[in-house]
């Protein structure tokens, strides 16, 4: 369903992706791991077209990424949960979850959108009367759920998850984790999910690929994963200070 | 070997030149396309009413108390600036005339472009440019809407629309502030000093003050929303927008108002 073939990305001098080979077939949910600043957003930005690649090429059910000419429809088929919930900050929370719905090509009468937006709030474990509150007014988890509730509003075929259980606490991660893998089983969607926490790579994933110096390092099934005979994978899995990944003391 | 040495900084000196003109046509060039796009997206369609009824109410509404009360102080005080400098040659009796003129064509378009500047242009640039820092404009893009539609064009709108509405008040404000001090302290005739101004102000005084309003609107609304859509990361990043945007809407209100001014009276 989403091809990535040999794409290659640089802001200025820094080479980020160094020619990244993946493929999520349709139904999967599909877990990039990586340390930090090895350019899992910026993959997940170029695949929504919000950053273009220097080089390769990306296609969504055959369709290239940057030739896709109705913007509108291509982005309708995609919901994205942001690391920090991205929530706009003027907006109560049933207008953010229901944004798509009141405006563009999914407009809904606006009762309708309330509606939807309080279902899914719900769906996400939030009650009704968080509806009308701002994000601001919101715990941490409250404003993941909120993103949440946002990236499944139009239930999307494809759902990007950016970090969802990074700042939570043990017991919020793990709710988190456990809603994403529901709603994405029970929506059938195809799921690409960027995160460090190991334990959200086992709850959520089907399959694994590891990015590292700007490549696809190892990609298999998450069964597989701890058997894999991958230092730089075993390193990061077992989150040791020594082996082949550099770090800085 | 010498020549290289006294060569090198005379080179180093023309590099770095070179790379500041550079760097400001590049700039200019970034304004101008962020400009056209603006005007662009403002005239075609999607329509976001409800954020330019925001926009409206922040640029336009929620700036009429900073308009009055500068324009009244001004006002006043321009008038008692006339009236003892037109005293050291018997001219006190022009006061009405020149702080008509004064306010309309200059002070109060310009006073009201100033505040602009530091009420609307500071709280649109730190508003985008946090929104770009938590990474809400790229979720408005996942979300099927253009930022230049939904944050932009809105704000610029209403900027335009709005700001030759507070020239006016402004400029009506300031003159009821020298009214208001030369008949209280300088002993005019409220009747003939109110005659007086409105005999000697002209159409194109007011059309200059209002054409200039628009222009000034325009510049205070897109100079906060280019620099919050380029803003550096981190809070750092949304404070350097900030004062940049709000230095570059100052020069260019400035300047605007020279080459405006120039245009309507120079001849």
């Amino acid at each position: 369903m989403i091809t990535l073939t040999d794409v290659h990305k640089s802001f200025g001098a820094k080479q980020i992706l160094r020619g990244v080979n993946l493929t999520v077939e349709r139904g999967e949910s599909c877990v990039i791991i990586g340390g930090s600043g090895t350019g899992k957003s910026v993959m997940l930005k170029c695949i929504l077209g919000l950053v273009t690649p220097d080089r390769g090429t990306i296609t969504v059910d055959g369709e290239e990424v940057s030739a896709s000419g109705d913007r509108d429809a291509f982005l309708a088929r995609f919901g994205m949960l942001f690391q920090g919930a991205a929530l706009f900050d003027s907006l109560p929370v049933w207008q953010n979850v229901a944004f798509r719905l009141l405006r563009g090509s999914l407009k809904r009468p606006r009762h309708e959108a309330r509606e939807i937006a309080i279902e899914k709030l719900r769906r996400v474990g939030l009650s009704p009367d968080v509806a009308d509150q701002f994000p601001a007014e919101l715990s941490g988890g409250m404003q993941k759920r909120v993103g949440l509730a946002r990236a499944i509003a139009a239930d999307p075929e494809i759902i990007f998850f950016d970090e969802p259980t990074t700042g939570l606490d043990p017991i919020m991660a793990g709710v988190i984790n456990e809603l994403i893998r529901e709603i994405v089983v029970e929506m059938g969607a195809t799921a690409l999910t960027i995160t460090h926490d190991m334990t959200s790579v086992r709850a959520i994933a089907d399959k694994v690929a590891m990015l590292h110096g700007g490549k696809i390092r190892w990609h298999g099934p998450v069964a597989e994963m701890d058997t894999a005979n991958d230092p730089y994978l075993t390193q990061f899995i077992t989150g040791s200070a020594h082996g082949p990944i550099e770090t800085v003391r | 070997m010498s020549t290289t040495r006294a060569a090198n900084p005379i080179l180093h000196l023309l590099a770095r030149l070179g790379a500041a003109v550079l760097g400001t046509f590049a700039a200019v060039g970034r304004l101008t396309l962020f400009t056209l796009s603006t005007f662009r997206h403002m005239l075609t369609p999607p329509f976001y009413s409800r954020e330019f009824f925001h926009a409206l109410m922040n640029v336009g509404y929620l700036s009429l108390p900073v308009v009055g009360l500068t324009a009244l102080f001004t006002g006043g005080a321009l008038a008692l600036q006339i009236y003892a400098g037109g005293a050291r040659f018997s001219a006190e009796q022009v006061v009405p005339q020149i702080v008509a003129l004064g306010v309309v064509r200059e002070l109060g378009p310009v006073m009201v472009g100033l505040m602009m500047a530091a009420r609307v242009t500071s709280s649109i640039a730190a508003e985008i440019a946090t929104m770009k820092v938590t990474e809400q404009i790229d979720a408005l893009v996942t979300l099927s809407t253009h930022p230049m539609k939904y944050l932009t064009a809105p704000r610029v709108l209403a900027g335009l629309l709005t700001v030759p509405f507070l020239v006016a008040v402004g400029d009506t404000v300031g003159v009821f502030g020298g009214w208001f001090v030369a008949i209280k302290s300088l002993d005019f005739n409220s009747a003939t000093y109110l005659k007086n101004t409105i005999d000697f102000l002209e159409m194109p005084d007011i059309v200059s003050s209002l054409v200039k309003g628009a222009a000034f609107g325009v510049i205070a609304t897109l100079m906060g929303c280019y620099f919050g859509m380029n803003s550096g990361r981190g809070a750092q990043g949304v404070g350097q927008a900030t004062k940049s945007s709000v230095v570059a809407a100052a020069v260019l209100i400035l300047a605007a108002n020279f080459l405006l001014t120039q245009a309507f009276f120079a001849a």
